[in-house]
C-alpha cells in the first residue's frame, strides 16, 4: 500500500459534533477523528481530492434524525458515494431508521462505548479492505507514524511540537500537492490563530530547522502559492 | 474539531511514553522574566495537563500577596518541547505555562497571560504582531564577582575564528536552537569581546517571548557545559558596548504587512507613521520595562551604539527607531527596529508594551515627527531631541505617571513593579561604589 492509500484511511470526520466518547473510540481503532459542523465543507474536501476519510460518523443525537438522514444522502450522493458512514442514534431514534438502510453501513447507540464505536469502525473498514494495518506515512526518509505520534528522519527521531507535528502529517500524508498557505492554515489549524496566514511559513521554517539542512528541501516553497511536499 | 487542547494533551502523553520522558519541567517567568520551573514525573503529568498545578505563589516575585498564596500553572500544550540536551533514556521535555488562579480565571501576575491580552486587543482589530529580536550577550571565564568579568575572547564585530572553541560553541548553541524549532538568521561575534548575537526569526509575540526565555536558558546551559558562563547583563563592561535586544516589529493583516505602502517616499504606511509615532510619544513611559535594571541605564550612555534621544530614522544606528532598507523584490519585509530593550529584559511585557504604545499611535492617529537624519551618537545629549529616561528612577516616575502602562499591564503589575523597581534603586543609591572611593577618598 503507498502512503498516499494509507493517508486516506487514517481519518475519521464527525459530523456535526464529536462526542469524547466517540473520540476516543476513533482513537482506539488507530484512527484520528475530526470534527466537521458542516457538511458541505465534508463535500468539499471529499471532491478536491484532500479527502482522505476512513470514514464519516453522523451524529444524530446532536440534531433530528432527519437533519442526520440529510447528511447521509448528501454524502452518498457525491461522486463516487461515500462510503462506509456510522450513524450515533439514541434508542429512540431506532424507529426512524427504517426504509433508510441505503444511507447508512451501521449504527451504533448513545450513549457510546468507545470499545464499541472502535470495533465497529475495525469492522467497516475491514469489510471495505481499507484498514489502517500500519498507520505510517513514509516519504523520502521521512517516517511519520500516526499510532504513536513519532516523526523521524534518517531514523533520527523528530522532536516536534504538536502543530509541527500536524503540519508535517498532513504534508506528507498529501506528497508533491501544493496548499496554499490558507489551505493549510484552515487544514491543519482549523482555529483562529494569532499568527494568521504569515503562521505558516513560521512553522515550515520551524519544521525545516528541526528535519536540518540534509532534508529541510523536503518542505518545498511554491513561489507565491504555498508549499509543496516531496 | 475536537477541542484542540484533547488531541494536544494525547499527543504530549504519547509522546512522553514514546520518548521515556523521565521528567516534563513546567515552565514560567515570574514579573522580573526570571525563569521559574517545576519538574513532574509522567505519572503526574496528566493531571497537570488536566488541572495544572497549585503552588504557592507568594513565593513567586510579583505573584501573589499572602493572602491570596495559591495559584495554578495551567501548561500550554503546544509549547511542549524535549529538551535536546538531556540524553537518550534520560528524556526531559518542557512546557510553557500559564498562570491562573484557583477559580480556574487569568491571573493578574502572569506576564505571559498579559502579553496574549494585549495581542488579543490588536487581533481583535484584525492585527497581527511579528517581532524578532537580535539578543546580544558575553561569554566570560565565570560568573564570580569579585573584580570585573573576564570576557573568554578578544575578538570583536564580524571575526572569525578569533577562538575556535568559542565559535563552536555558538555554532552548538544555534544547532541547539534549531533543533527546538528556534529558527537563527544570523550569529555573529560583536563589537565587544567575548561578546556574542543571536537573531532570531520572526514570528508571533507570544511565541517569540517564549523563544527569547528558551535561548536566554539554551545559552546559559550550553555555556555552563562547556566550563564557561554567559550573561544577558545589559552592560557588565565598562568602556565598550553592552548587550542590547534590538527588537524588529511588523504588523499584518492577514497575508499583507501592513507598514508597507510603495508610494510613500519612505516605503512606509499611514499605519505604520502613526504605530512609529506612538512608539515615540510613549518611549519614555514604556523604558522602566524594555530597560529594567539599574544597570541597563549604563548601556543607554551616548557613545556606545546604543539610543539615547527619542528619534527615529532610515537606516541611522544612532536613532531609537530604525526602518531598515528593504530590498525592492522585498517588500514583505519591512519592519521598524525599536533599539532600546536590553536581553534582561522580561520579554513578556517587552513586547506587550511595545505594541500597546505603536498601537496608541494608531488609535489616536499620531503624527510622525521629521526624520532624524545626523549622526545623533555625534550630537551626545546637547540635541534639543527628547531624552530617553537616564536612570531606572526617571524611568519608574515615568512608568507610574503612564496611563497607558497602567491599561496595558495593569494595577496589579504596575504596582508590584514599582514598588520592587524603587526599592532596587534606593539600595543602589545607599552603595558606595569603587568609583566613588577611587576618585575621592585619595582626594576628598
Amino acid at each position: 500500500m503507498s502512503a498516499l492509500e494509507i493517508a486516506r484511511a487514517v481519518e475519521v470526520a464527525c459530523v456535526p459534533v464529536m462526542d469524547p466518547a466517540c473520540e476516543r473510540g476513533v482513537r482506539l481503532a488507530g484512527l484520528k477523528a475530526t470534527a466537521e459542523p458542516e457538511v458541505a465543507r465534508l463535500v468539499e474536501r471529499l471532491g478536491d481530492g484532500t479527502g482522505e476519510l476512513a470514514a464519516v460518523i453522523v451524529d444524530a443525537t446532536a440534531r433530528s434524525t432527519a437533519d442526520a438522514m440529510a447528511v447521509c444522502r448528501t454524502l452518498r450522493r457525491c461522486d463516487p458515494p461515500f462510503e462506509p458512514i456510522l450513524v450515533v442514534i439514541a434508542r429512540d431514534q431506532l424507529d426512524d431508521l427504517a426504509l433508510r438502510d441505503e444511507l447508512f453501513d451501521d449504527f451504533v447507540i448513545a450513549p457510546l462505548g468507545p470499545e464499541e464505536v472502535a470495533a465497529r469502525l475495525r469492522h467497516l473498514l475491514a469489510l471495505r479492505g481499507t484498514a489502517p494495518a500500519a498507520a505510517v506515512l513514509e516519504h523520502g526518509g521521512l517516517v511519520v507514524n500516526l499510532e504513536t505520534y513519532q516523526a523521524a528522519i534518517a531514523g533520527r527521531v523528530l522532536d516536534l511540537t504538536y502543530m509541527e507535528y500536524e503540519l508535517l502529517r498532513f504534508l506528507a500524508a498529501n506528497p508533491t500537492r501544493v496548499f496554499t498557505r490558507e489551505t493549510l492554515l484552515s487544514r491543519v489549524w482549523g482555529y483562529e490563530y494569532y499568527g494568521g496566514a504569515r503562521t505558516v511559513d513560521v512553522h515550515v521554517r520551524r519544521l525545516r530547522a528541526k528535519l536540518g539542512e540534509e532534508h529541510a528541501h523536503l518542505i518545498q516553497t511554491v513561489r507565491s502559492v504555498g508549499y509543496r511536499f516531496g | 474539531m475536537a477541542p484542540v487542547s484533547e488531541q494536544q494533551a494525547a499527543y504530549v502523553l504519547r509522546t512522553v511514553e514514546e520518548r521515556r520522558i523521565r521528567f516534563v519541567q513546567l515552565w514560567f517567568t515570574d514579573v522580573l522574566g526570571r525563569h521559574k520551573a517545576f519538574h513532574v514525573t509522567p505519572a503526574e503529568l496528566e493531571d497537570a495537563l488536566d488541572e495544572g498545578m497549585t503552588f504557592d505563589g507568594s513565593a513567586i516575585d510579583g505573584f501573589s500577596r499572602v493572602q491570596e498564596a495559591d495559584v495554578l500553572a495551567k501548561p500550554d500544550l503546544d509549547t511542549f518541547q524535549m529538551l535536546p540536551w538531556h540524553g537518550e533514556g534520560e528524556g526531559v521535555a518542557r512546557v510553557f505555562c500559564d498562570i491562573v488562579q484557583v477559580d480556574g480565571s487569568p491571573f493578574e501576575g502572569c506576564p505571559r497571560n498579559r502579553l496574549r491580552r494585549v495581542l488579543d486587543g490588536a487581533h481583535d482589530e484584525g492585527h497581527t504582531f511579528f517581532v524578532a529580536p537580535e539578543l546580544e550577550y558575553f561569554y566570560f571565564d565565570s560568573l564570580e564577582t569579585d573584580g570585573p568579568p573576564k570576557p573568554v575572547d578578544r575578538g570583536s564585530y564580524f571575526d572569525l575564528g578569533t577562538d575556535d572553541s568559542v565559535s563552536r560553541l555558538r555554532r552548538d548553541t544555534v544547532r541547539m536552537l534549531e533543533e527546538m524549532g528556534i529558527p537563527v538568521e544570523h550569529a555573529q561575534h560583536e563589537d565587544a569581546p567575548g561578546q556574542h548575537e543571536l537573531d532570531l526569526r520572526y514570528t508571533d509575540a507570544l511565541t517569540m517571548a517564549d523563544n527569547v526565555m528558551t535561548v536566554r536558558h539554551v545559552v546559559k546551559e550550553l555555556a555552563f557545559h562547556a566550563g564557561i558562563a554567559a550573561s544577558f547583563m545589559p552592560k557588565p563592561l565598562a568602556g565598550v558596548q553592552g548587550s542590547g535586544m534590538h527588537t524588529h516589529l511588523s504588523l499584518w493583516r492577514d497575508d499583507v504587512n501592513e507598514f508597507v505602502d510603495r508610494d510613500d517616499p519612505y516605503g512606509l504606511s499611514t499605519l505604520a507613521h502613526r504605530f512609529i509615532a506612538g512608539l515615540l510619544v510613549h518611549a519614555g513611559e514604556i523604558t522602566a520595562v524594555t530597560n529594567q535594571w539599574v544597570n541597563s541605564y549604563k548601556r543607554l550612555v551616548p557613545g556606545h551604539e546604543a539610543p539615547v534621544h527619542v528619534s527615529w530614522a532610515r537606516n541611522n544606528r544612532s536613532a531609537l527607531v530604525r526602518v531598515p532598507t528593504v530590498k525592492a523584490s522585498k517588500p514583505d519585509s519591512t519592519r521598524l527596529e525599536y533599539r532600546a530593550p536590553d536581553p534582561a529584559a522580561n520579554p513578556y511585557l517587552c513586547f506587550a508594551v511595545l505594541l500597546a504604545a505603536g498601537m496608541a499611535g494608531v488609535r489616536g492617529g499620531y503624527e510622525l515627527p521629521a526624520e532624524s537624519t545626523g549622526n545623533l551618537f555625534d550630537q551626545g545629549t546637547s540635541s534639543d531631541l527628547e531624552l530617553l529616561p537616564t536612570s531606572l528612577k526617571e524611568a519608574c516616575d515615568l512608568m507610574e505617571r503612564s496611563a497607558l502602562l497602567h491599561e496595558t499591564l495593569g494595577e496589579h503589575l504596575v504596582e508590584w513593579f514599582l514598588r520592587n523597581k524603587r526599592a532596587e534603586w534606593s539600595a543602589y543609591k545607599e552603595t558606595v561604589t569603587p568609583f566613588e572611593l577611587d576618585r575621592y577618598l585619595p582626594l576628598l
